[in-house]
């Protein structure tokens, strides 16, 4: 009897430790497979390419094979006028590409907040360019932009007026606009959807007291959307970096070096000359840039996380 | 909203219209161009007034269509295998990732765990790679080591079923594209359904644990019903971006593998560019992402809110 009381007693406490092991183990079990596909997809290479950076590096040798050249590609990159050139050039690329959308963005934001019929139907069509896909938004406009069969050329030499050399000698311009047409709209969605949040009562309030819409725009809206806009500007500052199908399918990097942005050039260290180490060098200086600037974001996310904190314990001091 | 509309003056539903024409307008271009013969669109000089034709679609997808089409002699463009490729890397990678997103999110927002900090600063941190980055460590890793030895058991079955030569690798195959659009597309879709998967009230998964469910019984018939909106929003992000990618598929595809903006981006190098018939790939490339944003143009802004200003 009592060996039996007991047998089973210990059965429970077994199935008892079981459950809770397994319970233990649920979260392991929900993250494993995203855990192992980023870690064997992003993470390795991530360290692989570090560690080929350091390597002169060639696409018909094993990486252990390659002859380890310690900072050489740091230090040749650093030096080449046209990685200083490509450089150059994603920077101009996006910080223009920016503050127009930023402003286009905002200012559309600013203008349609307004309580029409079809707002949805509109937001859906705005909403268009940005869903296809890069490639064939490159092909789109180097159509409009051709020289001679381009709809921008012709309609200008139907007004009579001077054709432009839009991929050639006003490459980078053109490239930015074609970016702008496709990225303004998600500044201008997330800007629509910060404005429509705002609290009614300051605006009631500035209403009342008779500011103009241009005070309230000035000194009411901006100031409350300002931490959105923020986020939303870094992230599209990031993403700027990564654009490459429009430009590679609308001017190859052309002409000259004037449109060859980074990610661009990575992808031709690579492909066309063969330079793996410089290219994983190269991808080294984008991914420590980008990295600054996410930081940066998280930074200010905190921060702004933190003075709102702030600011509701000293409320609830007030009361 | 209660609120009657508000009567607006002229010029803002000009100012309107000039924006919905600058936004749709490159597209309807294509559309309309995608059905001239290449002559009509270099004369350009008849505008709106010209006879519609398929022949460019047809051109395109010459190596699907059950008829031969009379006015090509030979078929070169290879249109139609490489939208059944699209389709199978965008569709499969989508599923994978939502499925195996979905958990990692679950995990990330319901449990305390022994490197769950790590794991989600890893995941926010990885989401700014560009894939020009991963272009040189994914070539050579997929190309050299993530690789099966030809002598091994499940190389040499392969080899011996497929043929070829050397090792079994993951370059050149669908398996290797699906593999890092996944690895991709996760960051993104864990931080985006996070934000919906804590919405959910704790109650309801408690009533269920009470009534004797385990947890992936909870997971899937709780909660995954609950978060449906996410879900879709995230399908549709992760679909535009594998079904659009071009960098990472032309590195690591073969002959057999190549996917549509691959060749939309190989015919445009070419010195003549047939505008025709580039025109009609584009359109078809550009097909399904345009059907998403009309019919789930709400779930695509909620998913973009909830991705961009978390973030």
């Amino acid at each position: 009897m009592v060996d039996m009381a007991l047998s089973s007693a210990a059965e429970r406490a077994a199935k008892r430790r079981k459950a809770q092991r397994l319970n233990r183990l649920t979260p392991y079990m929900f993250m494993a497979p995203a855990a192992v596909i980023m870690a064997i997809a992003l993470l390795y290479p991530l360290a692989y390419m570090i560690w080929g950076s350091f390597r002169a590096w060639d696409p018909s040798q094993t990486i252990g094979e390659a002859e380890f050249v310690g900072l050489k590609n740091y230090v040749t990159l650093w030096d080449d006028p046209n990685f200083r050139e490509s450089l150059s050039v994603t920077l101009r690329f996006a910080f223009f590409v920016v503050t127009f959308e930023l402003v286009i963005g905002v200012g559309l934001a600013l203008l349609l907040d307004r309580n029409i019929r079809g707002m949805s139907m509109l937001r859906t069509l705005f909403i268009l360019p940005m869903m296809i896909a890069p490639v064939v938004v490159g092909l789109m406009w180097r159509y409009m932009y051709h020289p001679t069969v381009g709809t921008f050329n012709r309609t200008l030499e139907g007004l009579g007026l001077p054709t432009v050399d839009w991929l050639g000698q006003h490459a980078l311009m053109s490239v930015i606009i074609a970016d702008i047409w496709q990225w303004t709209p998600f500044i201008f969605i997330l800007s629509l959807a910060a404005l429509q949040s705002l609290p009614r009562s300051a605006l009631e309030a500035a209403k009342i007291d008779g500011a103009t819409t241009w005070q309230q725009i000035w000194y009411i809206k901006l100031p409350l959307m300002m931490p959105v806009l923020i986020v939303t500007g870094l992230l599209r500052l990031i993403d700027a970096f990564k654009v490459l199908e429009v430009i590679l399918v609308m001017t190859e990097g052309g002409p000259g070096l004037s449109t060859e942005i980074l990610a661009l050039r990575i992808s031709r260290t690579a492909t066309e000359f063969r330079e793996l180490g410089v290219a994983a060098a190269m991808s080294n200086y984008l991914l420590l840039l980008l990295l600054a600037l996410t930081l940066g974001m998280f930074a200010f996310t905190r921060w702004q996380e933190v003075r709102a904190a702030k600011v509701r314990i000293s409320a609830e001091e007030d009361t | 909203m209660d609120q009657p509309y508000e009567k607006q003056n002229p010029a803002f539903y000009a100012v309107i219209a000039l924006l919905v024409f600058m936004s749709v307008g490159p597209v309807l271009l294509m559309f309309v161009n995608s059905f001239k013969l290449d002559v009509d669109i270099i004369s350009g000089a008849s505008g709106l007034f010209f006879l519609p034709t398929i022949q460019n679609y047809e051109t395109a997808l010459c190596d699907v269509l059950p008829y031969e089409p009379d006015h090509i002699d030979f078929c070169s463009l290879k249109f139609g295998g490489a939208l059944i490729n699209s389709l199978i890397i965008a569709l499969i990678s989508t599923v994978l990732t939502l499925v195996i997103g979905c958990m990692g999110a679950y995990a990330l927002v319901r449990f305390r765990f022994m490197g769950r900090d790590t794991v989600s600063l890893t995941t926010l941190m990885v989401r700014m790679v560009p894939p020009a980055v991963l272009l040189v460590p994914v070539f050579g890793l997929w190309n050299n080591e993530f690789c099966l030895d030809r002598d091994g058991l499940i190389g040499g079955t392969i080899r011996e079923t497929f043929g070829g030569r050397g090792d079994v690798c993951l370059a050149g195959t669908h398996t290797g594209i699906i593999v890092i659009y996944v690895a991709m597309n996760l960051p993104f879709v864990i931080w985006i359904l996070q934000s919906f998967i804590v919405q959910v009230p704790r109650s309801l998964e408690e009533a269920a644990r009470v009534d004797g469910a385990g947890p992936f019984q909870v997971f899937f018939l709780v909660v995954l019903p609950l978060i449906k909106p996410g879900l879709a929003a995230a399908a549709i992000f992760t679909f535009r971006i594998a079904w659009n990618e071009y960098l990472l598929a032309s590195a690591l595809s073969d002959r057999n593998t190549k996917t549509v903006p691959i060749l939309i981006v190989n015919n445009m190098s070419e010195f003549n560019v047939e505008w025709g018939v580039i025109m009609a790939t584009g359109m078809l490339l550009a097909i399904p992402p345009i059907i998403f944003t009309l019919f789930a143009s709400r779930q695509i802004i909620t998913g973009m809110t909830a991705g961009a200003v978390k973030g």
